[in-house]
């Protein structure tokens, strides 16, 4: 208790003496941290920010400290995660590799790859992007045909990925590739690792029906991976990949950045007023908006025994499948009601000084939270299968 | 998803295996068909307060174990699942709940007698058809008390008596000088009557008529602002127990189904292997854990005795409902034909169910005022 205590206290003073005071302001998207070799900070406080989290390893406070982490244990996480909290604290760096790669590095990765790709992660070095969807393999992933094709000591990788987030920005990318053409179709895939300035490879970003987005196109045209980039040994691909939805998927469901936002009760009543009794002026709405915030209320609740079950040491495996359906549906009612109850003012699209609105974008946008990350039907088979036990 | 204690994993596991031993279904259709003025197994109540059941909420100095009500959720879950009928939430939760709050004295006087299993007690509130959206206002209530030089005069209709008929006391609402009083009135009392009115799903239930009823002053449990306190913390308890029996109700629907859905073959095949069946179901799993976190999160709220107990216990109570609706009715639709015969117990959920939902205010009810609370 003692030591905790210590520990608080010591975290406390620390974060007050080096986190900037521009670093203690709310973090609108566009001054997330995302590292990377081309990233351009917006501030010297930024850069100064996440070198400073990044030396004491608390980019990746659960790490261990030989791969750049922190080395803390639960409680100490929770404690760092609380005093950064206390003081408004910006999260210094979000990547693909702190919540995607690393994870999976750390279960499946050899010695000599954790040791060399993971403090690159942790000081926000190197910018992953994932490679795994493609133009005929979505819900039916296991079918991705991106062959690598064994050339000695490197795959010559050829094909096209698709959805890939950042890629455009991305310096290396994880990636599913069919080494094995005449396996199973489960059992010939490997996760590799490449480099995306590789001779080969080329981007080309996705407009959305909500406008730019960050989705991409991927095209590999007999890109050289050297073979010791193989993460889990050949034809482990796919084991890995589900261990990576799995993380996915909890991120999914249980990500601030989808239920952030505005309060829609306060928005109605602002919006479209009340009557004398304080009763929303239209009840056919008020209906609706109850079995929302009742429905708001059991996911928040849910949300918060997943979180209690996870840090007493459980693995959600295939039931992050329902918190991501849960979740992605709830964001989808809540910004259709932001759309209702905005009414005209929710359809402006632009101003005239071209500022784009959010509103409308993000109302459009959310109708990929129930298809990005594997579809809500997709999360309904894998609990009927995993969880419920039914036949095939 | 909920990680429990270990307290009250071996609750919850003690509870289980004795309830399916000794409490099963068939034990409630036996109850059924012998028609009997209880409609609860008096042998059974004994040995569920020799188990520790009735003092889950009492504090041990007055014969309780003091574990709470998230202790008191499992076994009500428990008790939903083998549709075990017995005095639980009206006794051992809102009449407990009630004793507890209002001081040393009431406790002094009903905890053990609660707590051993030696009085029934059941809250005679509702007036109207509909539960009250604010039951606390005293201008809902008809019912009145008149003080007199020897104690009260007390005059109103109640229903809806869950376990009142044959119990020991009633906890009766009225307004006393234009302000919410709870007394606790003998049974076997001239002026006071009780009838039996059998609902739907067989259990207990009662409605009483008193005209100028006398009551000595110690009937007066509390009277005012206080007695809204405390009759508030007992409709919240009683509507998390519910909605936790609701859930229990649900599960047990649900596995069923999902039994029957994993061994009915038709087209040559387990139907089971159908997706829109697949999906229909893993939709009722989502949803089932979904509200067993709510309902959770607001008993918790109850034994933190935290500010927003009450919401959470409304919100717990208007999923709750919904939920039982959505399990009982897909669990029949997904049975097909055999779901609507009376040999399975399929229906006697679905009617257990039903008449939980109405008790101490419905999905609509519970709507309302939460939209109340966020000012719309």
């Amino acid at each position: 208790m003692q030591d905790i205590d210590h520990f608080r206290a010591e975290v406390s003073h620390w974060l007050n003496e080096n986190c900037p005071k521009t670093m203690r302001t709310p973090m609108p998207d566009d001054e997330i941290c995302w590292g990377g070799r081309e990233f351009a900070f917006v501030s010297d406080d930024q850069r100064l920010w996440l070198n400073r989290m990044a030396a004491r390893g608390w980019t990746v406070p659960a790490w261990p400290k030989k791969y750049g982490g922190g080395g803390l244990n639960g409680a100490q996480q929770k404690i760092l995660a609380e005093q950064m909290q206390a003081i408004n604290a910006r999260s210094p760096l979000q990547s693909f590799g702190i919540g995607m790669l690393g994870p999976a590095l750390l279960e499946f990765g050899s010695e000599a790859q954790k040791l060399h790709y993971l403090p690159q992660i942790a000081s926000g070095e190197i910018r992953w992007c994932q490679g795994y969807s493609e133009p005929d393999a979505g819900s039916d992933l296991a079918s991705i045909k991106t062959a690598g094709v064994d050339e000695g000591d490197y795959f010559s990788v050829t094909g096209q990925k698709i959805w890939t987030s950042y890629a455009d920005k991305a310096d290396w990318i994880f990636c599913l590739v069919r080494t094995e053409p005449d396996a199973k179709k489960h059992k010939g895939i490997s996760f590799l690792l490449f480099d995306m300035t590789s001779q080969g490879v080329s981007t080309k970003p996705i407009e959305l029906i909500s406008g730019e987005s960050v989705f991409c196109e991927t095209f590999f045209d007999a890109v050289k991976v050297p073979k010791q980039n193989i993460v889990g040994g050949r034809g482990q691909g796919w084991t890995i990949a589900k261990y990576l939805l799995n993380h996915e998927r909890e991120m999914i469901g249980g990500s601030d950045l989808l239920f952030g936002g505005a309060d829609v009760c306060a928005l109605a009543s602002a919006q479209i007023g009340v009557d004398e009794n304080g009763r929303l002026n239209d009840s056919i709405l008020r209906a609706e908006l109850a079995k929302f915030i009742i429905d708001e209320m059991a996911f928040d609740a849910h949300l918060a025994m997943t979180k209690n079950y996870m840090r007493a040491g459980n693995q959600l495996g295939a039931r992050s499948a329902e918190l991501k359906y849960l979740g992605t549906e709830l964001n989808q009612q809540r910004q259709n009601h932001i759309m209702a109850i905005g009414g005209l003012g929710a359809l402006i699209w632009s101003s005239h000084n071209n500022q784009t609105h959010q509103t409308p974008r993000q109302w459009l946008r959310s109708k990929a939270n129930s298809i990005e990350g594997g579809t809500s039907e997709i999360m309904l088979s894998i609990l009927a299968k995993a969880v419920l036990k039914m036949p095939s | 998803m909920e990680v429990l204690s270990q307290d009250n994993q071996m609750l919850h596991d003690s509870a289980r295996r004795y309830l399916a031993d000794h409490q099963p279904v068939a034990a409630f259709r036996k109850l059924q068909a012998e028609t009997t003025d209880l409609a609860y197994d008096l042998s059974a109540f004994e040995q569920m307060s020799e188990l520790g059941w009735m003092g889950l909420i009492l504090p041990e100095k007055y014969g309780g174990s003091a574990f709470g009500y998230r202790a008191a959720g499992l076994i009500a879950q428990q008790l939903g699942r083998n549709l075990t009928a017995l005095p639980f939430t009206s006794t051992a939760i809102m009449a407990a709940t009630i004793m507890a709050a209002a001081g040393d004295a009431m406790l002094a006087q009903w905890g053990e007698q609660i707590a051993t299993g030696k009085c029934v007690m059941a809250l005679a509130h509702d007036e109207t058809t509909k539960h009250q959206l604010n039951p606390l206002d005293a201008s809902v209530l008809a019912a009145t008390a008149i003080a007199t030089e020897q104690g009260y005069r007390l005059s109103g209709k109640k229903q809806f008596i869950i376990d009142g008929y044959k119990a020991d006391r009633l906890i009766i609402t009225a307004t006393l000088d234009g302000e919410l009083a709870l007394f606790c009135v003998a049974t076997a009392t001239d002026n006071l009557q009780i009838d039996k009115q059998i609902l739907m799903d067989n259990r207990n239930c009662a409605t009483a008529k008193f005209n100028n009823l006398i009551l000595p002053k110690t009937d007066l449990i509390v009277q005012g602002e206080m007695a809204q306190n405390i009759l508030s913390k007992a409709l919240s308890a009683g509507r998390a127990i519910v909605a936790a029996e609701q859930v229990g109700i649900a599960k047990e629907v649900a596995a069923r189904t999902l039994d029957y859905l994993n061994t009915r073959k038709q087209f040559g095949v387990v139907i089971g292997s159908f997706q829109a069946l697949q999906h229909r179901a893993a939709d009722l799993y989502c949803q089932i854990e979904l509200t067993a976190s709510l309902v959770a999160t607001a008993l918790n709220a109850l034994d933190n005795e935290a500010d927003e107990a009450e919401k959470l216990s409304r919100a717990a109570k208007a999923k709750a409902d919904r939920l039982g609706k959505y399990a009982t009715e897909e669990s029949v639709q997904m049975h097909g034909g055999i779901g609507m015969t009376n040999e399975l117990d399929l229906g006697l959920f679905m009617k257990r169910n039903r008449v939980l939902s109405e008790f101490l205010g419905d999905y609509a009810c519970h709507a309302n005022w939460l939209l109340a609370d966020r000012n719309i």
